[in-house]
This record gives structure tokens, C-alpha cells and sequence, in this order.
């Protein structure tokens, strides 16, 4: 016998929409480095983000709402980072993936900033240099149940969010 | 062998060029006033037609040393596969040498690539500004009293919290 599905659904809202926040998440691959490879093989076949909802990879910010920062971000490109971040639209949220992404990896050197989470905020980290294309999909699995569990209709979580979460940047006197 | 006839004819020409040999790696040493002169002999008359390599060295910390930087330019003869490295010193305050832009193209990026890490000035080259690092910065960082880690550029940009984003 075939499913019948009813024609009237109750649901709370903001569950309903943490359902489908969660389910269909597209990215904005912000690839820099070597973890833009692991992304692009996260994408691809044989590991399929596609299944989880990430249906395409949107190169526009203005129609995405998880931001993947692979790879390191040198000084020069912090402030087109800052500025891809603020030209996404709610609700967003960023997932930092890889050492380099998350504090500098090996680089700690001049040019690169140790961790992203200094100037934007980041809601899941990815360990690995670079991360196995299963671990960024456990990444994207967790976030999905971070949205289901904190999630609102009308994205007031964010708005809570008024602190800066990562380490500070060094104070020049 | 060509190379010893091509240093016999250099310090003919040219005085105070200084030659020696590791394997096959060969090297004329010059002054800096000559510098130009001598690259334009060598491509000129004894078919080093390719520049590949335009470096720096800063010997600040090596302990037998006599001058701060050194340039080396690298010639490369395209029908016999000689190379041959051309280097010369530089002292403070007077870090200016002339450009290689004319001789050879390809010395436009490379050139940059040593002002923005080095801070030597090459007169005569079109457009000399930083190429790796911002434009605002304003150390050289390969130089060895530039620390590795910086003196707090790489962190000084404005934070941006959840709320406000």
C-alpha cells in the first residue's frame, strides 16, 4: 500500500524550521589551500555532501549560508574573508576546517593568521591537515544537530552571540 | 673551457671581478656600480639570453661576513644549458642598484619580490612596489631582524562577533 501523506501537517515553527535549516545547508566554499582539495573531494561522488543537503556549492555569498574556510588565511586575504562573512545573509554560520583554518596549522609565521576565529565567528571546527572527507562530513552532521537543537525561527540565537568567542588579537600599545 | 675564456674577457673589461667555482656551480662576483654592465655583457656577447633567478641574501647574522645583502642574479644560456651566477654586495644606507628591466622582462616581478622582502631599491624599474605582502606594511620581512612570527601585523584587523554580523 503506498505512503499516504495527509494534506494538513501541524508542526511547531521553530522546529519546522530548524528541520529545514538543517537539511539544506549550501556552502560557500571559501578554499584557499591544500583543504580546498579535501572539499572539492567532499563534494565530489564518491563522499557526497549532496546527501546531507549541500546541494550545491554557490560561489555568490548572497546564496549560501555555511561559509567552509579551508585552508590558511594569510593577512592579505583576512579582510575579503571578513567581507564574504558579512555579505552572507541570515542565518549563516561558518565552519572552520583544517589546522590552518582553525589556528595557523604549521604556519606560524608573519603573513598567516592563527586562527580565523580571531575575526569571525565560527561555529564548528575540523581538525586535520588536511581533515578526511568523513570528518568534514561528521562536521556538517554536528552542525545540523547544532541547528536543531538551538535553533529559532527567526534566528534569534544569533543575536545572543555578543561576545568574541576566539583568542583575542595581540593588543599593540 | 668557455667559462674561463668568458671570465678572461670580463676582467679584460672590467676590473675587479672576482670568479669561483663549486662543481658546476659558477660564480662572478662584481661591484655594484659594474653590475648592469656586466649582466649586459653576458647577454649580449656570450648568449646567457635567460634570467631565472633574482634573489637576495642577507647576511646579517653569518658569522664571516663583510657586507649586509647580496643579489645574486641567475644567466642561463639557452643552447648549451650553462648557468652562471652573477652576485654583488650591498651595504647600508645605500640599498639602490640599478634594474635588470631592461636587459630582461622577467625581472620586473622578481625585482618587486626583493624590494617588498628585502627592501633594495632598483632604479629604473617601472613600477616598484610591495608583490607578496600588503601595501600598507611596512617592514621587510626576510631580513633577519624581522622576527618569524611578525612584530603583530598579522592580527590587526578589526573583530567581528556573531551579534553584529
Amino acid at each position: 500500500m503506498a505512503l499516504t501523506i495527509p494534506d494538513v501537517m501541524l508542526a511547531r515553527l521553530d522546529p519546522l524550521a530548524n528541520w529545514v535549516r538543517a537539511n539544506s545547508l549550501w556552502p560557500m566554499p571559501f578554499a584557499t589551500a591544500c583543504c580546498g582539495i579535501e572539499l572539492m573531494a567532499t563534494g565530489a561522488s564518491k563522499h557526497d555532501i549532496a546527501r546531507f543537503g549541500a546541494e550545491v556549492m554557490r560561489f555568490s555569498p548572497r546564496q549560501c549560508d555555511l561559509m567552509i574556510v579551508a585552508g590558511r588565511v594569510v593577512m592579505k586575504m583576512l579582510p575579503v574573508l571578513q567581507r564574504i562573512w558579512l555579505q552572507m545573509p541570515e542565518p549563516k554560520w561558518c565552519i572552520s576546517m583544517g589546522a590552518c583554518a582553525s589556528s595557523g596549522g604549521v604556519f606560524d609565521t608573519y603573513a598567516v593568521v592563527q586562527g580565523v576565529d580571531r575575526f569571525i565567528p565560527v561555529d564548528m571546527y575540523v581538525p586535520g591537515c588536511p581533515p578526511r572527507p568523513e570528518q568534514l562530513i561528521q562536521s556538517i552532521i554536528d552542525l545540523q544537530e547544532k541547528i536543531r537543537q538551538t535553533g529559532t525561527l527567526q534566528g534569534t540565537e544569533f543575536g545572543k552571540r555578543t561576545e568574541h568567542m576566539g583568542p583575542m588579537p595581540i593588543h599593540l600599545n | 673551457m668557455a667559462f674561463d675564456s668568458i671570465v678572461t674577457t670580463l676582467k679584460a673589461k672590467f676590473a675587479d671581478v672576482t670568479t669561483s667555482e663549486f662543481h658546476d656551480n659558477r660564480r662572478l662576483v662584481v661591484k655594484p656600480a659594474q653590475l648592469f654592465d656586466v649582466l649586459k655583457a653576458l647577454r649580449d656577447e656570450h648568449d646567457f639570453h635567460m634570467l631565472f633567478e633574482l634573489t637576495a641574501a642577507d647576511y646579517l647574522k653569518y658569522p664571516k661576513a663583510t657586507d649586509r645583502f647580496g643579489v645574486v642574479y641567475g644567466l642561463l644560456n639557452i643552447q648549451t644549458g650553462e648557468r652562471v651566477f652573477v652576485k654583488t654586495f650591498l651595504n647600508e644606507p645605500d640599498l639602490t642598484i640599478r634594474s635588470a628591466f631592461t636587459l630582461w622582462k622577467g625581472a620586473d616581478w622578481l625585482e618587486r619580490e626583493v624590494y617588498d622582502m628585502y627592501g633594495i631599491v632598483f632604479e629604473g624599474h617601472p613600477d616598484l612596489r610591495r608583490i607578496l605582502m600588503p601595501e600598507a606594511f611596512t617592514s621587510y620581512p626576510l631580513r633577519k631582524d624581522y622576527p618569524l612570527r611578525g612584530r603583530g601585523e598579522r592580527h590587526n584587523f578589526p573583530v567581528i562577533t556573531r551579534a553584529e554580523s
